[in-house]
């Protein structure tokens, strides 16, 4: 695979829990121990800059880890920056956006922050090119598909979002601000499709186009 | 040595301690406080924090300690300077405080063994680390919500360099609201020590320069107020003072 460069260099965040699909299928279990309740706030987290690779990248996997969850995605690249923005004024902050496939290492568990999980080097293949907000239009017609090696695995329609993305940026750029050029990703689904070390992964987005990369045992790996 | 950084006169620069409480540039003037502005000592790079890293710590919070090191992150939004302020906001009832001892990474390293992590650190800093409890959650506790809000992560005003330190773990820590001591501790009461610290954050992703690993903080948490001076202060390191805002100071326009 050709190596391409990341189209964003600033700092990317995440967020779970942020389509239907992924609360439904979550189910009763968000009342019960340990969540005790429907998350209030955008659920966020942090890819760190040693996530982030560009398409045509080699994976390689923390030690004694043999797959990941491909978490195929949106990141909406921000053109100024964003702090305490009404929802209305966010398109006019928004650049564009650009394909993401969040990698995690499989955890079951939402309670305590996945660090190793989500931080690893390389885990946030990103596409080669930022496309213009107006050339994406409207974000609830975009499929995501993701395959490996050459086979669909999943695909997800953005037509579901819990947030959609003027009220996802209001209400994270509430206490934090988005700077110009960082990333924020509209959500993953919940126990996404799995890629084990050795297979080719590509994901594409309607409009928006595609980041593809492969999954490499690390050093030491089981 | 002791580095800080400032903005003055339209320029970032590098200082160190002068006479008189002021500050030393490179060329020997020395400015006075209060006529520059005191920046984070280090420009960060990726900002990992410790959850529950005091065994005395986690017992006030009524948890046992965990077993792996409880790890999040901060974005660059979070750090501000010795001196700044830090936003309170109207609804929260309960924001505290959380001083800790800041560990600059200086090398890059993958993998790095736990007999060899010292020699990656660069040097230590403070940090005061606050949270506002009112919006814990339990998704990826503890969520950004609650720690990585503009400017409530304080850090500085000096990097001290790893030479100057005999023992980091070793060292006393405390806190004061407005001149009133709430928080005291040890460094020596880590549950994870500096060399455990770098050799699990390596073990699966590269730490490089300007990455910095905030270590935790003892018992002796309380809740602070707008108004309220917080000085965090690690016994070689530094004393960093922060004041807290209200939402409406936070927001004013000049």
């Amino acid at each position: 695979m050709e190596a391409h460069k990341p189209a964003v260099s600033g700092a990317v965040y995440g967020v779970i829990l942020n389509d239907r699909d992924s609360l439904g299928r979550m189910g009763a279990a968000l009342a019960d121990a340990p969540y005790k309740g429907v998350p209030k706030a955008p659920v966020l987290y942090i890819k760190p800059a040693g996530t982030v690779v560009g398409s045509g990248a080699v994976v390689s996997l923390p030690a004694g880890e043999s797959a990941v969850e491909v978490g195929a995605t949106l990141g909406i690249v921000f053109g100024q920056g964003a702090a305490r923005l009404a929802p209305e004024a966010v398109p006019a902050a928004i650049a564009g956006y650009v394909v993401v496939a969040d990698l995690s290492l499989p955890h079951v568990s939402y309670y305590r922050p996945a660090i190793r999980e989500k931080c690893f080097d390389g885990a946030c293949p990103v596409g080669s090119r930022v496309v213009p907000a107006a050339e994406v239009g409207d974000l609830a017609s975009i499929s995501l598909r993701t395959y490996v090696d050459g086979s669909l695995v999943h695909t997800r329609s953005l037509a579901d979002l819990v947030r959609d993305v003027p009220t996802l940026v209001a209400d994270v750029s509430e206490f934090m601000t988005l700077r110009r050029g960082d990333t924020l990703l509209v959500g993953v689904t919940w126990q996404a499709a799995q890629a084990r070390t050795g297979s080719r992964v590509r994901v594409e987005a309607d409009r928006v186009g595609s980041v593809e990369f492969e999954i490499a045992a690390g050093e030491g790996a089981a | 040595m002791k580095f800080g950084r400032i903005a003055w006169q339209g320029a970032i620069h590098e200082v160190t301690p002068g006479s008189d409480a002021k500050v030393r540039l490179a060329d020997g003037r020395e400015i006075a406080e209060g006529q520059f502005t005191w920046l984070p000592p280090v420009e960060v790079g990726t900002v990992f924090a410790l959850g529950l890293n005091y065994a005395d710590h986690a017992k006030e919070l009524a948890f046992k300690a965990p077993e792996t090191p409880l790890v999040f992150l901060k974005g660059p939004n979070a750090i501000t300077g010795h001196k700044a302020f830090s936003r309170r906001p109207a609804d929260a009832t309960y924001m505290h405080y959380e001083c800790e001892l800041a560990v600059v990474i200086g090398k890059t390293g993958y993998r790095i063994a736990k007999e060899d992590a010292m020699d990656h650190v660069a040097g230590y800093s403070v940090a005061n680390d606050y949270a506002i409890r009112d919006y814990l959650e339990n998704y990826y506790r503890p969520n950004l919500r609650v720690k990585n809000r503009d400017a409530c992560t304080p850090l500085g005003p000096w990097l001290v360099t790893r030479d100057e330190i005999a023992d980091p773990m070793k060292l006393a820590l405390s806190t004061r609201v407005n001149g009133k001591t709430t928080q005291q501790g040890t460094t020596a009461d880590m549950i994870f020590d500096i060399p455990t610290l770098i050799a699990y954050l390596s073990s699966f992703m590269t730490l490089n320069p300007g990455d910095v690993i905030l270590t935790g903080t003892p018992e002796g948490l309380a809740d602070v107020k707008a108004g309220d001076v917080v000085e965090t202060e690690i016994e070689g390191v530094g004393c960093l003072i922060n004041t807290i805002v209200d939402d409406q100071t936070w927001s004013a326009t000049a």
